[in-house]
């Protein structure tokens, strides 16, 4: 009777041991569940598009594959109509971090009416705009849709400081709270103005934009930070494209994780006295190399106005405002 | 609660009978109540001869904590093993997102390497189109660099499966199959083949290299050959759901009548990669070989389409194979319903399928081809994948 009883005890630990496995493997079961689905599904009532032609001829444009098959995006290249079919079900919310610290301050108003003009329309957007003076952010009439959140930030003396800060702020804003509150995130620099749109063909894990100045120009000459004691040296027979670092972004989690490395870098970098040759863009360029992006963006969505525009890119999407840069950094 | 009574009579009783553990019995609070448990009382009556009515608490406490032990013991060995399972289903999730786009689960730190500058200005191939419209790559040679993509598929472990299937007289096939397939197929990677046959004893002992293995898989056969090409979709499922989700990252589902002849490697893989047909790479939609009759699931109609894709050669991370193999069984299975057979059974459902969800990454037809019907043009830099000449007659009854 004493062994029937522990029988009886251990089979009901048994049972329950196996019950507690079984709500474990349902809970997992339902966590799992929810992520986005990574086909692209495209609705059935869909305008309809001319088929791609696959054996055409054309001229020499641009490098449309980077060597790890990520796409580099330009006109002519996608078809804007199926995107937004294949993206508006999804319901994302995209968000864009933006920096107007000091002067700079005189920028937002240009850049966000052209943001509701050219980025992302039809998708939900949540602009966060880090300043050290909330009070000079001008109140832009938003979309249905479109969100903006003002963050207060501390103004350094230097600019160059201000510049490579934005890393861990942007790092610390996305675990606090843009992680809650977005899928995809880009970060841009302010003194910019959309000019054409700007839409989901931009989305992707880990988007990087090629910089305007180097992208005709072997990787000697991209100046990335060559000296050795630096995080952010690359070698001369190393680099892919040099990225422009007004322009980064992609899924909010590695995004995350790419401005954290960076700002871990920088942090090295600041221990040993040193500090890049181009900021943050430095640390950029080197985390890219070793990361590589998923997505690529041609000239067209960072172009600085001041160059003639080439043939070869068809619509400046992006672009600078031209400004007096030694009075803002003063 | 009825059981901790159970325990302190047990010890009680030996306790009372042997004094085995002398001393003083530890305090407990937590069994206060009466012998009135369904099991307790047909236990207490049978042993309260010589007790009160109403345990003592003081033992209890020590069967509760014996009672705890073993509970947490169990769910230990619950969670040790499903964390087992986690390594491989983590990967799932994430897994999705590998390769040019969608790159899942965190990027690895790729080591440095030295490899010419790709050129901005300078396309990889001006003669073919290597983006679709919906900025999937088409993979043609020249457009990869794969020690690049060796770099990252390698540092993520990634295991690749391949399916194939050898029923009746397939099995013939086999032997040059995964021959070809061990000098070309994912070399430097884990791969599992999956051979899925109702002739076991027949499968060929092929030497393989290392971290790669063969798992023989019996299925039944069809007596009709378009039957088990169409069937292959809800096998592959069902092994998908039970099986290759816990085993590989991806899944590669090829046709076994063919040979591996030149470098097939993990520039392929991507969350869903289909192949364009090598018998339409150049030709209009309403050439396509689509089933047109609007009563089929496979229906598409004259005016749209972007490729048309073979049957032979697709595939994608296991969760993403599992939905489409799990979606054209089901239409195929309407179909059945309604008596109605699509032009090319699993092909035409594939197709339709694929037009819904676009794939991230479309192969080349370099990746299927038949070299006997269609030569070898310019436009193909590599044949990697091609038919292995037969006689349909012979091999299909």
């Amino acid at each position: 009777m004493r062994g029937h009883r522990l029988a009886l005890g251990l089979g009901f630990c048994l049972l329950l041991g196996t019950a507690l496995c079984s709500l474990w493997m349902y809970f997992e079961n339902w966590l799992r569940v929810s992520y986005v689905p990574y086909y692209l599904p495209c609705p059935e009532i869909l305008s309809l598009y001319p088929q791609p032609k696959l054996l055409e001829q054309r001229p020499a444009e641009l490098l449309t594959l980077t060597p790890w098959l990520a796409p580099i995006v330009s006109e002519g290249t996608f078809n804007p109509e199926l995107l937004q079919h294949i993206y508006q079900p999804l319901n994302l919310t995209i968000g864009l971090t933006v920096f107007a610290v000091g002067k700079y301050t005189r920028f937002v108003q240009h850049f966000l009416e052209s943001a509701e003009q050219f980025f992302m329309q039809g998708h939900r957007v949540h602009y966060y705009v880090f300043t050290n003076d909330p009070a000079a952010i001008p109140r832009v009439p938003l979309g249905p849709g479109r969100l903006l959140s003002i963050v207060l930030i501390q103004r350094h003396s230097r600019w160059e400081e201000i510049s490579t800060r934005r890393m861990e702020t942007i790092s610390r804003h996305i675990a606090e709270r843009a992680h809650r509150e977005v899928d995809y995130i880009f970060c841009l620099d302010v003194d910019m103005v959309f000019r054409n749109p700007w839409g989901p063909e931009t989305l992707g894990d880990l988007v990087a934009a090629i910089h305007p100045g180097y992208y005709a120009v072997p990787r000697q000459q991209f100046p990335y930070e060559r000296r050795h004691a630096s995080t952010a040296f690359v070698a001369d027979d190393e680099g892919d494209f040099y990225y422009g670092g007004a322009v980064f972004g992609g899924r909010v989690a590695r995004v995350y994780e790419f401005t954290r490395g960076c700002h871990m870098a920088i942090l090295a970098d600041k221990a040993n006295g040193i500090m890049a040759a181009w900021q943050e863009e430095s640390h950029l360029n080197r985390r890219f190399i070793s990361y590589k992006p998923s997505r690529v963006l041609s000239p067209e969505y960072l172009w600085d106005d001041r160059k003639p525009q080439p043939p070869s890119l068809k619509l400046i999407r992006f672009s600078t405002l031209d400004k007096d840069s030694s009075w803002l950094r003063s | 609660m009825v059981l901790c009574a159970h325990f302190s009579a047990a010890t009680s009783t030996s306790l009372q009978g042997e004094g085995v553990l002398g001393g003083k019995r530890p305090q407990g609070g937590l069994c206060n109540w009466g012998s009135e448990g369904i099991l307790g009382q047909s236990a207490g009556r049978k042993e309260s001869t010589s007790y009160p009515p109403v345990w003592k608490p003081k033992c209890c406490s020590l069967c509760t904590v014996i009672f705890l032990l073993i509970t947490l013991v169990w769910v230990l060995l619950g969670a040790g093993f499903l964390n087992l399972r986690n390594s491989r289903l983590g990967r799932q999730v994430g897994a999705s997102e590998v390769g040019g786009e969608l790159d899942g689960p965190q990027a690895v730190t790729l080591s440095r390497m030295v490899y010419p500058q790709p050129k901005v200005l300078t396309p990889s191939r001006k003669d073919v189109l290597v983006l679709t419209p919906w900025l999937a790559p088409i993979v043609w040679e020249g457009t990869f660099n794969i020690d690049i993509l060796n770099e990252q598929f390698r540092l993520r472990n990634t295991t690749i499966g391949l399916t194939t299937f050898a029923i009746k007289k397939y099995v013939a096939f086999l032997e040059l199959f995964l021959q070809t397939a061990e000098k070309h197929f994912m070399v430097g990677h884990k791969v599992t083949y999956y051979v899925f046959t109702d002739r076991p004893g027949d499968v060929p002992r092929v030497p393989l290299g290392e971290g790669r293995q063969v798992v023989v898989l019996e299925v039944r056969s069809y007596s009709r050959w378009q039957d088990v090409s169409m069937h292959r979709m809800e096998m592959i499922s069902n092994f998908s759901r039970r099986r290759f989700l816990h085993e590989v990252d991806y899944l590669v589902c090829a046709d076994v009548d063919m040979r591996f002849r030149d470098h097939v490697g993990v520039e392929i893989l991507s969350p869903l990669f289909g192949t364009l047909h090598p018998g339409f790479y150049g030709a209009a939609r309403e050439a396509f070989t689509y089933e047109r009759r609007p009563q089929s699931q496979a229906h598409v109609p004259r005016d749209e389409g972007d490729f048309y894709y073979a049957g032979g050669f697709f595939g994608g991370s296991v969760a993403e194979v599992l939905r489409v193999t799990s979606a054209c069984h089901q239409a195929m299975a309407v179909d059945r319903a309604h008596g109605i057979e699509a032009v090319w059974h699993d092909e035409s459902h594939l197709n339709r399928y694929l037009l819904d969800h676009k794939p991230t990454k479309v192969l080349s037809p370099e990746y299927l081809w038949d070299e006997q019907l269609l030569g070898w043009p310019a436009v193909m830099k590599k044949l990697r994948y091609v038919t292995v000449p037969k006689s349909h007659r012979v091999i299909r009854d």
